[in-house]
């Protein structure tokens, strides 16, 4: 069995005249959590969902485990979803559902499984995320953000995954809860042994999350190594990332007032 | 100069093709996914008390006022040709044959269409559409399916009990405002109406429940770009629904009633 859990290669996906994707090579090993960084409108999110299956990239490979999933048929596809736990950067929770059933919708419409025992499951990942019995009942416009994000926690995990996406997981919230959310997420990959693989524009988040690191920029890879090197990767466009710096390579096309 | 004002009919028209090009697939998805396993009988029975018994208020009001409006109206056109007897007949057809169905599926796309076309735009757009792929649930399956269903079920059933309560608004306006006798009244209704008449309506409400959910579920699963796109999609659904219903009852008369 190869090494790699997921390997893309050549990804290329354009909406319309804009090439979002430009030629993505990405190697996830497995067993490990790689983050990659980029800036807004870097084509992060399109990369993920091209690998979840959610978008249908133009051109290039995605192998899952070694089989390839770019033009898979439906029913093959959904076998392959069933690796997969996703956290949504705006959680994306069910609304008109309890959070209970929320978090163990993938087991009783996804995987069949009778709905007294699948909310057995969804309250110890809740309290696995520290959200106690109660929280299960309600509903999710009557939860913070922060609580919101571990609720789309406890449903990525629910159905122990073998590769677990994050998207932009700690977005829109303070730097406490943001630390929580990260320590969670190593915590519950750890324990499942999964495979995961984020995207994020916070460097807070990719150091205490990452194993390895990558940056995409302008649709392309431009740096992968390992997270602990990121500081010093000799890559000017990621130094100026990292660093925070308005001059560099990176140039945002803003006029003078 | 020629090119100029080609482009935007060409591009038009391309877009027409295309537009109605996803519609016809996705309505040929959705069926295939209304007869193939796994199926949600707890989703289709809840969407059946969301279409039906929530719309039993709207659906009864319109009906009786139509009853009684027919009632005025055919009184002062037939009264000059002394042919009074016939007003049960006129009322009991027309709303079997065509206001009861048309205008059942007419107030059903505004309420139930628009609140379909809501709810899943709103779903589309805060991705609770990937959520369920990523969750191994087919969107088709869980969202659209289930409404489909229901709506085909649920609205002959509604447009039985709005010709009943119709018929009744004739009824009342008939015995109580222009004296007529009761026992007469209603026994040229029964006497008068065909099974045809009511199989014919029966049919119509299928056919219109299948195009207010198809146009909701479709509208609301094409939404795209927040809350206006999830605006633009109701009043699509609503519009869309509402043309569609008069188009097909057209047709629908057409394969009853013309030999």
């Amino acid at each position: 069995m190869s090494d790699l859990k997921i390997k893309v290669r050549g990804l290329k996906k354009a909406f319309g005249p804009k090439q979002v994707l430009n030629g993505v090579d990405l190697d996830v090993p497995r067993g490990k959590s790689l983050v990659v960084i980029g800036g807004s409108g870097s084509g992060k999110s399109v990369l993920i969902k091209c690998i979840l299956g959610l978008i249908e990239p133009d051109a290039g490979s995605i192998e899952i485990d070694g089989q390839e999933v770019v033009g898979m048929k439906a029913a093959e596809r959904e076998d392959i979803m069933r690796k997969f736990g996703m956290l949504f950067q705006g959680s994306a929770l069910f609304d008109s559902l309890p959070v209970w059933e929320n978090v163990a919708f993938g087991l009783i419409a996804g995987r069949g499984m009778a709905r007294a025992a699948a909310k057995e499951v969804a309250l110890r990942k809740l309290a696995a995320v520290g959200l106690g019995p109660e929280v299960g009942e309600l509903y999710p416009a009557e939860l913070s953000g922060g609580m919101q994000k571990r609720v789309s926690l406890a449903r990525a995990i629910a159905v122990e995954p073998e590769i677990i996406f994050f998207d932009e997981p700690t977005t829109g919230l303070d730097p406490i809860m943001a630390q929580v959310i990260n320590e969670l997420i190593v915590k519950c990959v750890q324990s499942l042994g999964a495979t995961a693989l984020s995207i994020t524009h916070d460097m807070h988040s990719l150091r205490a999350i990452a194993d390895q690191a990558a940056m995409i920029y302008e649709g392309r890879i431009i740096w992968a190594g390992d997270a602990k090197t990121i500081d010093h990767s000799g890559n000017a466009h990621v130094e100026q990332f990292v660093l925070g710096r308005a001059e560099g390579p990176i140039r945002m096309p803003v006029r003078p007032l | 100069m020629v090119a100029r004002v080609l482009q935007p009919i060409g591009r038009t028209f391309l877009a027409s093709l295309e537009a109605s090009g996803r519609l016809a697939l996705f309505t040929l998805q959705s069926m295939l996914h209304c007869v193939a396993p796994p199926f949600y009988p707890r989703l289709i029975v809840k969407q059946m008390i969301e279409i039906g018994f929530y719309s039993l208020p709207v659906i009864g009001m319109t009906a009786v006022f139509t009853g009684m409006v027919l009632v005025l109206q055919t009184y002062v056109a037939v009264s000059r040709l002394n042919a009074e007897s016939t007003i049960p007949y006129v009322v009991v057809i027309s709303l079997t044959r065509e206001l009861g169905p048309v205008l059942a599926g007419l107030m059903l796309a505004g309420r139930v269409g628009a609140a379909m076309a809501a709810e899943i735009g709103t779903m589309r757009v805060t991705e609770q559409i990937d959520a369920l792929r990523t969750l191994s649930t087919n969107p088709f399956k869980y969202l659209i399916a289930p409404r489909l269903i229901a709506a085909v079920l649920v609205l002959p059933v509604l447009v039985a009990i709005a010709d009943i309560i119709g018929v009744f608004g004739g009824y009342l306006v008939s015995v109580y405002r222009l004296d007529f006798s009761p026992a007469i009244y209603l026994k040229n209704t029964v006497d008068f109406v065909e099974t045809i008449d009511i199989v014919s309506g029966l049919v119509k409400a299928a056919a219109f429940g299948f195009i207010v959910a198809l146009m909701g579920t479709y509208s609301g699963f094409q939404s795209r770009g927040g809350a206006q796109g999830v605006g633009k999609a109701t009043t699509d659904a609503v519009v869309s629904a509402s043309i569609l219903i008069l188009a097909a009852n057209f047709i629908i008369t057409g394969l009853f009633f013309t030999r």
